[in-house]
């Protein structure tokens, strides 16, 4: 059975504006690294709020673990199986101090306190920042503060995380200690993370990308077949990577080059 | 000459711990596109304040149009008037009812005419490309983020600066509306011979229109001179962890292999034109 | 700017004072202050300042800083005394000239009065200075959870402290910001007078609104997410706990409160 799975999902904010999600229908196995990407107003996030019992579908069904998010006695237990992690990162740390804020959602599960202590220490160490316990959040840097954003998640074991475009308010220094702490977890913890953005380059080592557009998923597929459909990514607004689309220039030039993602990919095939 | 700093130095507390600006000499002139880099905590939001009189240093002398500004009694607003800064996030300032007060605000510090600042919001509007009619009367809380920020930044150009200073103005925009505000720039510098500092983490961003690349590292001043020798400097635009225009790094890999091709390239066309003259009779995979 | 406003007034310090438990502390102040108001002779007074001085002592933080922070209220402790002094009737003339006279009475509840202000605010400033806020917040929760029953939140009351004391920062920060950016459009927020600087705080304070709305929104969002159903089953990282010396201190200031009143 896959973690998660979206069978026929409508979703409307207002009776009068258009959907902001149209019949979705997709399904994520654990373990995945999921990228979603899109414009402004494409639905990804409304997608992730789905995932957390933020939102209930109008209509069609949202399963977690085979939990239907629309009946109440499940609510708590899926929203600790799917953590979700937000843009801005000072509107998401509660307390006043980072263990105080990491521990926040171990309490709310009533989870005994040296248990919270023994898993606030595992948490901060996988984001790669033990020693942080007592510092203020206002203290840290925006990466930092999405590092313990994460810590909070983790710290109340969940299958999977959500992302909902994470990195758009930081620098590249805190955009990459993001992108390195969840594939990391990924990898090492076997979390399955679903990593929304609109940085086309952020979603390279995914598994699967899905391309949303005006509610609907337009595309979904490999970083390889996303990234290729050059023409199609540029009419919906969003991005190519540079790589990309140097690499499809030069094909056009007559260079033999394979679908290539990443810098030394290129520089390999070129030289 | 529109700007001239010397020997600023500036100490200022910060949440994560005490910095200092050391010993900045710049000369801003007429008709400049700088970009402005560094890393965070570098010092370059403190020195865009500096610019327009909105912190005074420490030590050192800001002149502005031939007027020390760090001398007593300098009319400050007229200063802040000719240098327009639009801080990060802009869209965060907006409070009026309407669009049309919103940008008017400005202006109305000014003490201008009632006619010459509806001139001016009219201008500034569709500046940024906003309809004047179709936006004046709307309020800017129900606007998308793009648009507010547009509005914002109409706010600051209602001002009529010579300089404008920008601090992230992408920040947070998805590609669309990070290029329409790379297009804005361009029409301000081009057409309205705005001179623009632009600080930005992305170096696509700064290599595409830049005539000038300044670079801070611990508050000082590391580089300024055209992007094609800062960005030359491979090694140690990595060390400050900057990295390199994403283009200008290919031709950079390309190079290490043996194959001379020029680096101080920063558009695709031009990357393509380069690698195909001087790898096309190589044997490809 | 703004940044160099403190939150609370705490002082890290590693003294027995700070580190009894906050319910303690807190409980021991109350019944100090309680104490304090039972004591009708100098020499009562001059004891309960030996025991401040000796707090004061081995919480490790400078007299000065205590006498810094009556300071504020020195206009009040004035007043109270003149007032005493020239209007409170009773017990023999002591000084007389035309129609003011001050008499004995007047002088001793006037001097009594002051005594009791400062020193209550000496004690309760040793409360806020050798106790972190977080930790004050816990020890007010643990000390109402009782009250739950009568039907106050006590946990809550706490959650919006905790949340008050991890927004004040990124607030203040926010408002130097927006201040700024409105300087920067020409706005003055310096000079006019009374009426016109507060109609020019309206390009601060809309935005400023606008945005601990928006904050409320996205918190409450998150929170929501991380499984917050209210303080219903909720435990604690930190549960307090009552140590030997905790119950020490607590027994010489029941003993010290009830020597102090029959002085």
């Amino acid at each position: 059975m896959a973690l998660i799975e979206i069978k026929g999902v409508d979703f409307t904010y207002n009776e009068l504006e258009t959907p902001a999600l149209a019949n979705i229908n997709l399904s994520i196995e654990a373990g995945e690294f999921i990228a979603i990407i899109g414009g402004n107003g494409s639905g990804k996030s409304t997608l992730a709020k789905l995932l957390n019992v933020l939102l209930l579908p109008g209509s069609g069904k949202v399963l977690v673990d085979g939990m239907d998010t629309a009946d109440e006695k499940y609510k708590l237990k899926i929203r600790q199986k799917v953590g979700m992690v937000f843009q801005n990162p000072d509107n998401q740390l509660v307390a006043a101090r980072v263990e105080d804020d990491i521990a926040f959602g171990p309490e709310n599960l009533g989870i005994p306190g040296p248990e919270i202590r023994k898993r606030v220490d595992q948490a901060l160490e996988l984001v790669g920042m033990a020693g942080f316990h007592d510092y203020p959040p206002h203290e840290l840097s925006g990466g930092q503060k999405q590092r313990i954003a994460i810590a909070g998640i983790i710290a109340m074991e969940p299958d999977c995380i959500v992302l909902d475009e994470p990195t758009a308010m930081l620098d590249p220094k805190g955009r990459k200690e993001v992108m390195d702490t969840i594939h990391f977890l990924n990898k090492e913890k076997g979390i399955t993370i679903i990593h929304i953005t609109h940085f086309m380059e952020e979603t390279i080592g995914a598994d699967r990308i899905f391309v949303m557009h005006n509610g609907a998923i337009y595309k979904e597929g490999t970083p390889e077949e996303i990234f290729h459909s050059i023409s199609d990514i540029k009419r919906l607004g969003l991005d190519v990577t540079v790589v990309v689309e140097l690499a499809e220039r030069l094909k056009k030039e007559g260079f033999n080059l394979p679908d290539v993602l990443t810098i030394s990919e290129l520089v390999d095939c070129l030289c | 000459m529109l700007i001239e700093l010397k020997n600023v130095t500036h100490v200022y507390e910060h949440e994560r711990g005490t910095r200092v600006l050391k010993n900045v000499n710049l000369e801003i002139r007429e008709n400049e596109f700088i970009g402005l880099i560094g890393h965070t905590g570098s010092g370059k939001s403190t020195l865009a304040q500096i610019l327009n009189g909105l912190i005074k240093p420490s030590e050192g002398n800001v002149i502005i149009d031939g007027i020390d500004i760090t001398k007593e009694k300098v009319n400050l607003q007229r200063i802040r008037q000719k240098i327009g800064l639009v801080f990060q996030y802009p869209e965060h300032q907006l409070f009026e009812e309407t669009v049309y007060k919103d940008i008017a605000f400005g202006p109305g510090n000014l003490e201008l005419d009632p006619e010459d600042i509806e001139i001016r919001v009219r201008e500034a509007l569709e500046l940024v490309g906003l309809n004047y009619e179709e936006f004046k009367n709307r309020s800017p809380f129900n606007l998308s983020g793009g648009q507010q920020r547009k509005v914002a930044i109409a706010g600051v150009l209602a001002m009529k600066p010579e300089v404008l200073i920008l601090d992230e103005p992408t920040a947070g925009l998805d590609p669309q509306g990070r290029r329409q505000l790379m297009g804005l720039l361009e029409t301000l510098y081009k057409k309205e011979g705005i001179t623009v500092i632009l600080i930005s983490h992305r170096m696509e961003e700064i290599a595409r229109l830049s005539t000038r690349v300044i670079v801070l590292c611990e508050g000082k001043v590391q580089f300024d001179d055209s992007p094609e020798k800062v960005f030359a400097e491979v090694e140690a635009i990595k060390k400050l962890s900057l990295g390199l225009p994403e283009i200008t790094e290919i031709l950079h890999c390309i190079k290490e292999r043996g194959f001379d091709v020029r680096t101080d390239i920063f558009t695709i066309d031009g990357a393509v034109k380069e690698i195909v003259s001087k790898l096309r009779r190589k044997d490809i995979c | 700017m703004l940044r160099n406003i403190n939150i609370g007034q705490y002082i890290a310090r590693d003294s027995i004072i700070h580190k009894l438990d906050a319910r303690i502390k807190i409980i021991i102040t109350i019944l100090m202050i309680t104490a304090l108001f039972f004591i009708d002779s100098f020499k009562g007074y001059f004891l309960f300042l030996l025991a401040v001085l000796f707090i004061i002592y081995l919480s490790q933080i400078s007299f000065m800083r205590i006498i810094r922070g009556l300071r504020p209220v020195l206009f009040l402790v004035l007043l109270t005394l003149i007032l005493h002094i020239f209007f409170t009737r009773g017990g023999e003339v002591i000084w007389q000239w035309r129609f003011i006279t001050i008499e004995k009475n007047g002088l001793i509840t006037g001097l009594f009065m002051v005594s009791r202000i400062l020193l209550l605010i000496m004690f309760t400033s040793l409360l806020t200075l050798t106790t972190s806020p977080l930790q004050l917040t816990d020890g007010i929760e643990s000390l109402l959870r009782p009250l739950k029953r009568f039907g106050i939140p006590a946990s809550e009351l706490a959650m919006m402290m905790t949340i008050a004391l991890r927004f004040i920062p990124t607030l203040l920060e926010e408002a130097d910001k927006i201040m700024k950016a409105q300087m920067a459009r020409g706005a003055d927020f310096e000079s006019g007078n009374i009426i016109r600087r507060s109609k020019n705080l309206i390009p601060l304070l809309v935005p400023l609104f606008i945005s601990a709305f928006r904050r409320a929104d996205d918190l409450a969002l998150a929170m929501e997410s991380r499984c917050y159903h209210g303080g219903e089953g909720r435990t604690k990282l930190h549960e307090l706990k009552v140590k030997t010396q905790d119950f020490i201190a607590l027994f010489i200031s029941i003993l010290f409160s009830i020597l102090v009143s029959f002085f």
